[in-house]
Parts: structure tokens; C-alpha cells; sequence
């Protein structure tokens, strides 16, 4: 209490010395028979006017239209995948950027028809599971991504021909917090362009 | 711990939702400062009631405490019985008046007196169509927290966050308090790290929408923006210098996540790195002087909060509890940092005092994200998760009193508390 006491002088100090004594030019009666310390209009105008300036927000909405592009194509994408089971999509370990050794046929053989077409663009994309930040996963994804990329570079693919990108835990492949869920989400798919 | 938890409900009807706002009090040794908000005269059968929003406002800030006002409406010109209000217990006391002055024009005056005292603080008069009631509201708390505490009151600033509803994703722009929001963009794909310029007009931000993360800065007003960075790899976790001029932000496109400096109104501006690590380095806020940055580094095995000049140079570790410290923060005076730290399985907001290097969790949640410091330092907003959906709550920077933010549906996530600015 001693302390707001002491604010309260403190103000009512302040006040004293910096603030007109007025109710901001309106007729507001002081009845109180007492010398009036007035608080500091905001500012003239605006304490006159709050709508003048409004906070409008204007709305972009990127979903208009180009409706089918990403977000619906991605999910093809990824279900004709699963459903092919083309094993373009690598797994990793908790906290590990490792690729297993299971994974070095189908790298190898991603290796070969991207150097052999020469046109073909890979996007690997690195993905995590959804413990912890935002954007501390998506530095972890981007670790996934790029161990892929180094993998099909050192395997002779043109660094011109691969981009490595990471969702960190925004696009998760199985909802959930289970550890089935972290295991499909712990990951990086190999997107052909 | 010892805890004492004193749930106050403040019901603010709202046009169609009943929004509801629940500040929790946790803690002994509050000093708040007790306060009577006597209801508008001629507020009675409008939907923004004023006097509620004050209430909630100054509640939520955790320095005051309300004292149940008896009776009817007192207004600014009521020369109210001061020792009565002393004796119910407040030290002030706030009257006033909503009256319509012309076609959806309204003028909400107010005056605030000092029951201890017995003195007339002054008061204001604010005139506004009923859209923007709760902006005056939101201007008389400040007004009031103001003359009470000598500090910048900061419930007319804005915030930004994000949310994720039947997989759309928008960004939204509202008041302090989460209400009055307006979306500023609505996207199929995730929108992540909006950061303020500390001019209040743009926002930074990382969109997926081009099926990997890019940065844009955007125009919240006029909602026109620019993709400022997408180069090769991935682009994320963009903050302003206090000049506005500058973004820090982190590339993937020299290899690894990497800090660089980007100039922002510069078309095709060539990126700077501030320095060069084989580890992560992510997650920049700039210090108020623009000299230095804070930043997550797992360069030391774990993911730590470190410091560093922005001409590069060596860092300093900043924090050394715990193997995941994330997220940073920086208080306008320097003094503070909020920050995510994994305790025990845990993800939980941690304030530390520089000085001292001490550092304590402030919550009780284990979900918590993107802590952001209100811009009078006062306070931090941050994301958690409470009954299984995603939510945004504000604590003060002593943790003792939090509120969970209203008015959205779906997982609200992705908090930046706007700059104060010129009104």
C-alpha cells in the first residue's frame, strides 16, 4: 500500500506540473469544490475521435481461387504416394538426422533417374514431429532435408537439380500424439517437379 | 509452491458469443492496487459494456484488483461519497457516461478519482461510432493505468496470431485483449512467426503457400505485401530492427539454418551473414539498440539462447538451465528474456533476469510457445495448450496473473504483441 501511495503522489505530481486542467474541452461540471489535477488528454484529436482513424485490417485471402493448387495437390501427392508405397519417404530416429542404411537403395535408384533425365527437380522436404517450437523444428526438418540432399549429391546428383526445404512440424503425415504418429512424422519426402 | 487461486469470471457479452475471461491470480505478495469501476451511465442495454472492458483490461495486467461496485451507474459528473468507496475497499474510483450524439456516434466520457485522497484524477471525454466502443474502453484503461502507475498502459496496442480452423489457416490482427479481430490473411497452407514492425503498420511472416517457407512483409492496413525473402532452401523466423529497416532472419540456402540480415526496402536486396556456424542457428530478436541479436544455437550440443554482435563476432551463451531453451523474448528495457525451456518432458515459459542469470517457469501448462513481451514490458503473451485445443494466454512478467485470451474459435497459436504507437 505504501508503494501505490507513494505512485499516487508521484502522479498526482506529475500531473500537477504537466497536464492541463481541463476534462478535454468538454463541460464536465467539478463539483468537488477542490482543485481539479486533470489527467493529460490522450491528444486533442484523438481523445475527441476514436473512429476517425480505424484499425481496419484489409483481409488477403489466398485460398480464392487457386484453390486446388498446393494444398489439395500435396495431399495427392503424398497419398498416391503412401498408397504406391514408392518408398520415397525416409524415416528417422528421435532427434536424428541419420539415414539408415535400409534407405540407401531407393536414394540410389532416385540418383539414377534424376541424373539420367536431366530436366527432373528434386524437393526434398524435412519434416518433425510435434514436440517442441515452431520454429526450432523447422531448422531440425531442414537438418533431415539437407542430410537427404547431401545423400543423392554424393551419389552424383547436380545440386542445380535439388532443393531442400523444411515444414518443421506444420504438415504432420498421422495427427496425433502418439508415438506411431511421431514415427510417420519424423521424416523427409523426396518430391519429384 | 504455495498457491492461492482466486478465479474471477467477467463475462463481456459479446454480438453473438458470450465471451468469456478468466484472470487467474497465483502467488502471495501481490501488491495490487484496488479499483472501482462504477457501470456507465446509459451503457445499460448496449452490447460493449465499457466499464467491463476497463475492468478486464486493468485486471489483466495483474497491478489492479476490482472492487465490486455497489449500485447504480455513476457518471463523470456524480460527485460520488469517496470515504463509502474507501471503506468497500477501493482506493479509486471510476465514473462515467456513454451518450449517442448522432447517427452511430457516441460520447463516452469518464473521471477518475483518488478515494484516499478524496481528490477528482481528471478524466476524458472520447467520442466514436459503437464499432469502436471497445477501442475506447481500451483507452480509458490505459488513461487509468497510466495515472496510476506512471507507466504506458498497453490495452490499445494490437496484437497478431494465427489460426488453424477446417485446415484453413488465417492470420488475424486484434485488440490487446484478442478481441476486435480482423483477419489480415486467410490461407490454405500454415502461416508461422508473424513478427511487429515497431512502426505498427507491417507484419513479417513465414507462409507455406509456395510449398516451402518464405517470408513476406505485409501491410496489415491496405493488406498489399511483399515476398522479401525466398531464396533457395528455407526462409523463416523473421524480426525487425528498431529501425524498421532491417530483418534478421534465418536461410537455409548456404547450407544449414543460418543467420542473416536482410535490408527491407531494398528490391532483391543481397542477404548479410551475421555469422557463420556448422550448427542451427535460428531465431533472432534484436536488442533495442539494433546492436545485438539473441538467437537459438544447438552449437553446444543443445539447442541454447546465445548473444551476438550484429557485425558477428563471438557469441555469448546466454542460458545454461536445461538441454532446450527456445523462443526468446527480449523485455523493451533489456533486463528480461521469456523463453521456452523442456523441463522434465515439459515445454514451459521461463522469464530470467539478465543481471542475475536467474531464471524461473512461470506456468503450470506444458505446451507453452512463441512468448512475446508486451511493449511496456509488463507482460508476455505466449501460446499453450489448455483442454486440448491450442489457446493464447497473457501472463505478467512475475507469472502471478494470466489470462486466457477470448474470442476465436479453433487452435489459436504464433502471439506477436504489437508496438505502442502514436494515437
Amino acid at each position: 500500500m505504501y508503494k501505490w501511495t507513494v505512485l499516487l503522489m508521484l502522479a498526482a505530481l506529475l500531473g500537477a506540473c504537466s497536464s492541463p486542467v481541463k476534462l478535454n474541452d468538454v463541460n464536465v461540471e467539478d463539483k468537488s469544490g477542490q482543485a481539479t489535477t486533470a489527467m493529460k488528454p490522450l491528444t486533442p484529436a484523438m481523445a475527441s475521435s476514436v473512429g476517425d482513424k480505424k484499425n481496419a485490417v484489409a483481409n488477403l485471402d489466398t485460398t480464392a481461387g487457386a484453390k486446388s493448387s498446393s494444398a489439395a495437390g500435396s495431399a495427392a501427392n503424398s497419398q498416391a504416394l503412401a498408397a504406391a508405397g514408392s518408398g520415397r519417404t525416409i524415416y528417422f530416429e528421435f532427434d536424428s538426422y541419420a539415414i539408415r542404411p535400409e534407405y540407401q537403395a531407393m536414394l540410389e535408384e532416385n540418383a539414377r533417374t534424376t541424373k539420367a533425365s536431366k530436366i527432373q527437380r528434386l524437393v526434398i522436404e524435412g519434416h518433425t514431429d510435434e514436440r517442441g517450437g515452431r520454429e526450432y523444428n523447422l531448422a531440425l526438418g531442414q537438418k533431415r532435408a539437407d542430410a537427404v540432399r547431401k545423400a543423392l549429391s554424393l551419389l552424383g546428383v547436380p545440386e542445380s537439380q535439388m532443393e531442400s526445404v523444411s515444414f518443421g512440424k506444420e504438415k504432420p503425415a498421422m495427427v496425433g500424439e502418439s508415438e506411431t504418429a511421431m514415427e510417420k512424422n519424423r521424416r523427409a519426402e523426396i518430391i519429384i517437379r | 509452491m504455495k498457491k492461492l487461486l482466486l478465479g474471477l469470471l467477467v463475462a463481456l457479452v459479446g454480438g453473438h458469443s458470450l465471451a468469456q475471461f478468466r484472470v487467474e491470480v497465483s502467488g502471495t505478495g501481490l501488491t495490487q492496487f484496488p479499483i472501482a469501476i462504477a457501470s456507465f451511465k446509459g451503457n445499460d442495454g448496449m452490447t460493449q459494456k465499457i466499464a467491463a472492458i476497463v475492468q478486464a483490461d486493468l485486471e489483466r495486467s495483474g497491478q489492479f484488483r476490482a472492487i465490486e461496485p455497489s449500485g447504480a451507474a455513476l457518471d463523470e459528473n456524480a460527485h460520488p461519497d469517496l470515504p463509502t468507496w474507501r471503506k468497500l475497499g477501493a482506493d479509486a474510483l471510476i465514473t462515467g457516461s456513454i451518450n449517442r450524439v448522432g447517427d452511430d456516434r457516441y460520447d463516452v466520457r469518464f473521471r477518475l478519482w483518488d478515494s484516499v485522497r478524496n481528490q477528482d484524477l481528471g478524466g476524458q471525454s472520447h467520442t466514436a461510432p459503437a464499432a469502436d466502443l471497445r477501442r475506447v474502453a481500451h483507452r480509458i484503461a490505459d488513461a487509468v493505468y497510466e495515472k496510476l502507475t506512471g507507466e504506458k498502459g498497453v490495452f490499445s496496442t494490437r496484437i497478431s496470431y494465427v489460426t488453424k480452423s477446417a485446415s484453413i489457416f488465417n492470420l488475424w490482427v486484434a485488440d490487446s485483449d484478442g478481441e476486435s479481430a480482423q483477419s489480415a490473411l486467410r490461407s490454405a497452407e500454415p502461416i508461422i512467426s508473424p513478427a511487429w514492425a515497431p512502426n505498427g503498420n507491417q507484419l513479417a511472416y513465414v507462409s507455406f503457400e509456395s510449398r516451402k517457407p518464405v517470408v513476406y512483409v505485409h501491410d496489415v492496413d491496405t493488406g498489399k505485401r511483399r515476398l522479401v525473402a525466398n531464396f533457395k532452401g528455407s526462409n523463416s523466423a523473421p524480426a525487425w530492427s528498431p529501425d524498421s529497416k532491417t530483418l534478421a532472419l534465418t536461410l537455409s540456402r548456404d547450407g544449414g539454418s543460418q543467420l542473416f540480415l536482410l535490408d527491407v526496402n531494398a528490391p532483391n536486396a543481397e542477404p548479410r551473414r551475421i555469422a557463420a556456424s556448422t550448427a542451427i542457428d535460428t531465431e533472432p530478436v534484436f536488442t533495442a539498440d539494433g546492436r545485438s541479436i539473441y538467437f537459438v544455437s544447438d552449437r553446444g550440443g543443445s539447442p541454447q539462447i546465445y548473444k551476438i554482435a550484429v557485425t558477428g563476432g563471438n557469441a555469448e551463451r546466454v542460458t545454461f538451465n536445461g538441454t532446450y531453451n527456445i523462443s526468446p523474448s527480449l523485455s523493451p528495457d533489456g533486463r528480461t528474456l521469456a523463453y521456452i525451456s523442456r523441463v522434465g518432458g515439459a515445454y514451459k515459459l521461463h522469464i530470467q533476469d539478465l543481471n542475475t542469470g536467474q531464471a524461473q517457469a512461470v506456468t503450470d501448462t506444458s505446451a507453452d510457445e512463441s512468448p512475446s513481451f508486451s511493449p511496456n514490458g509488463r507482460m508476455v503473451i505466449y501460446a499453450t495448450q489448455q483442454q486440448g485445443r491450442e489457446a493464447l494466454m497473457t501472463t505478467t512478467s512475475d507469472g502471478k496473473v494470466k489470462a486466457r485470451l477470448a474470442g476465436q474459435n479453433g487452435d489459436l497459436r504464433e502471439p506477436a504483441w504489437g508496438p505502442l504507437v502514436a494515437q
